[in-house]
């Protein structure tokens, strides 16, 4: 064992950091434009488990990381549908519905987990990184930030892509209006459940992407249950965020540090039990909320259903 | 209509009157079900599993054996608490996420002082003392989101989330580092004797804890639609605004809405600890409370419908634990078919709200 501020162990935990760290990104993101359109998506945990599930089967079948990934963002949107149809056009209680699509998507993926692979627990081959030339080269940071998958540095620039459609977009505004005032959205000749729904497609794509992204290269396999409160943690992260895509990225990189410092110490061989570090994320935002809590920036409208007419 | 804030399962409305209207509760309560059922059957088909086969084995083992029965009303003591506190808090209008971390820190108290107290007094004053413990640690776990709901304004659904995550990590590093038995190599507590645990009714096998949940969930009903005190709670949920506006101390009985919910889930913890498992392992959680939710929506936050619904989910686990080992069916299925009976009751009630609404125009 060389220590724990060896070049290696600091790379590999780096590295490790953002691997962990892009399903949180993208669910968070995802998670934030519904949160933006007023509504409270609790169902992301299900969209997330179904993308991971969708992904890894195409990835397994198909050998395409890519087709996977497509495939995950595709199982999202499927359970997007539901909630969108349900929520949204129907106008059902987004926490009822969420919760019944997270516990749902749960068991039904690891049910069909079960009948299919319970025997083999494939594994797919380890992703090729893309390595970004002279940036990879610098020592420790280089091969930790810069050799990864291209997804992470998509994911990254989806959150400059969200910054752009929130601030100069009219479609931006919409999404704003629908979950300040959606009286007045609809008013100004928008269809705010056209609006919403988009919203929540949205997060499916993105929150099937992440867990798909999870799945096949974070793990290389699929397990039942894998997302592990990924999603929720999503909920957090764009609760927090105050619409700001930039502090989705921040929150998540710490929680992806957090993720990876459990493992990186049970390698390095260090006998404390990794619940400690799991705690710490937590820890710091409770301690934060309590010390500097301010009244909730959150949309006036968030988790009320819109019916044209009602008052 | 502007209570549509929490619309959905929780806003039945008592329109209509005499038979026909409890004749259409029951439908709206038993119908989605049987369509539940012959949904979640057409997966298991799906699978190559006989659905008929795997309903009647389940109903079988979960219901209908004298083994089967027993083990599914001792599952219910722990499951009728965590109702009972959802009830509270659901009716207030608060959305406590948090129960599982509550129930895991109450069952890790529980589990820690239990085997102690018992040597130092009587079994029953024993008992006693570690319900109250677990209730006030898991009450006291509650204050941070209870005082951020109730002088902040921050959302409670994140802050019970966070919480829940919290307190799971928590209860595993009390479990590893703290509360350790040095008696045994596994990571878990020490085991409470099973002659120190609650009684088992008459000659059954049965929990005495059964009778714990029930009182709880029932007082909960009584406090929640007979006293005062409820129908304050009742209007905070309804509508804070006009809480105020009424003169009720909202933030104060937030904070206290709060410390109920959590107290029983921590209760629960306690019940499933003294009664049944004697112990904590390292990363136990039997995550009740995810599924306990959509069963006090089917309720309708009605205590005495949640009794109902809690002795289905009872069934339907100690059934489906059965049949994952009978049938390679594994258990999971359960949460398919809750999920499935949650939506379609969502959407029966739907369209039930739309043809009255036709009806009236």
């Amino acid at each position: 064992m060389t220590g724990l501020f060896s070049e290696v162990f600091l790379g590999a935990l780096l590295f490790g950091a953002i691997t962990a760290s892009v399903p949180l990104l993208l669910a968070g993101l995802g998670e934030q434009m519904s949160e933006k359109a007023g509504v409270l998506n609790i169902g992301i945990e299900g969209m997330m488990i179904f993308g991971a599930y969708t992904g890894f089967v195409a990835a397994y079948y198909s050998e395409s990381l890519w087709l996977g990934f497509l495939a995950g963002a595709v199982g999202g949107m499927v359970v997007a549908a539901i909630m969108a149809l349900l929520c949204v056009r129907l106008g059902l209680n987004q926490i009822v519905i969420g919760i019944g699509l997270t516990l749902g998507f749960e068991g039904l993926t690891a049910l069909l987990h079960h009948f299919q692979f319970s025997r083999t627990y494939p594994r797919l081959p380890a992703a090729q990184a893309t390595v970004i030339p002279l940036l990879s080269d610098i020592p420790v940071l280089g091969p930790a930030l810069f050799r990864h998958h291209l997804l992470v540095y998509l994911a990254v620039l989806a959150v400059l892509v969200m910054g752009y459609i929130y601030r100069r977009t009219q479609f931006g505004l919409n999404l704003q209006a629908a979950g300040d005032k959606p009286a007045a959205l609809d008013v100004a000749g928008v269809d705010v459940v056209r609006t919403r729904s988009i919203a929540v497609f949205t997060t499916g794509a993105l929150a099937g992407l992440g867990g798909a992204y999870l799945a096949n290269v974070g793990a290389g396999i699929f397990v039942p249950f894998i997302t592990n409160g990924a999603g929720f943690l999503g909920v957090v992260l764009a609760m927090l965020a105050r619409g700001r895509p930039s502090w989705v990225l921040f929150g998540a990189l710490v929680f992806g540090l957090c993720l990876s410092l459990t493992t990186a110490m049970q390698v390095a061989g260090i006998n404390m039990p990794t619940d400690v570090i799991q705690m710490i994320p937590f820890l710091a935002v409770m301690g934060m909320l309590l010390a500097f809590g301010r009244k909730s920036s959150l949309p006036a409208a968030l988790g009320i259903p819109y019916e044209r007419g009602a008052r | 209509m502007s209570a549509q804030v929490t619309s959905g399962a929780a806003s039945l409305s008592p329109a209509g009157g005499g038979g026909s209207a409890a004749l259409r509760r029951f439908g709206l309560a038993v119908g989605p079900v049987l369509a539940a059922l012959a949904l979640a059957g057409l997966l298991l088909a799906a699978l190559g599993v006989n659905p008929f086969e795997y309903y009647g084995y389940v109903l079988q083992r979960g219901l209908f054996s004298p083994s089967g029965i027993q083990q599914t009303l001792t599952r219910m003591a722990p499951l009728l608490c965590i109702a009972a506190g959802l009830i509270v808090a659901f009716r207030a209008g608060i959305w406590n996420l948090g129960v599982d971390g509550q129930f895991l820190l109450g069952a890790v108290t529980a589990a820690a002082a239990a085997p102690f107290l018992v040597t130092l007094m009587p079994v029953w004053l024993a008992w006693l003392v570690t319900f109250v413990l677990a209730m006030l640690v898991a009450m006291a776990w509650s204050l941070a989101p209870a005082l951020l709901k109730a002088y902040q304004g921050v959302n409670e659904i994140i802050t019970t989330l966070m919480m829940t995550f919290l307190g799971t990590s928590l209860a595993n590093v009390l479990v590893k580092l703290v509360f350790l038995d040095p008696g045994t190599t596994v990571p878990q507590t020490r085991t409470l004797p099973v002659e120190d645990r609650l009684p088992r009714l008459f000659d059954t096998t049965i929990s005495g804890g059964l009778v714990l949940g029930l009182i709880a969930i029932v007082a909960v009903h009584i406090m929640m639609t007979r006293t005062d005190f409820g129908l304050k709670l009742r209007v905070v949920g309804a509508n804070p605004n006009a809480a105020i506006h009424a003169g009720l101390p909202v933030p104060w009985l937030t904070v206290v809405v709060f410390a109920l919910s959590a107290g029983l889930a921590g209760l629960a913890g306690a019940v499933d600890i003294i009664g049944v498992q004697g112990n904590v392992r390292a990363d136990w959680n039997p995550a009740y409370g995810l599924t306990v939710i959509p069963m006090v929506f089917l309720a309708r936050f009605n205590g005495f419908a949640a009794i109902i619904y809690v002795l289905l989910l009872s069934v339907l686990s100690i059934g489906g634990e059965s049949a994952a080992r009978r049938l390679g069916v594994p258990n999971h299925f359960t949460l398919v078919l809750v999920a499935t009976v949650l939506i379609v009751l969502a959407i029966a009630e739907y369209i039930d709200h739309r043809y009255q609404q036709a009806r009236r125009a």
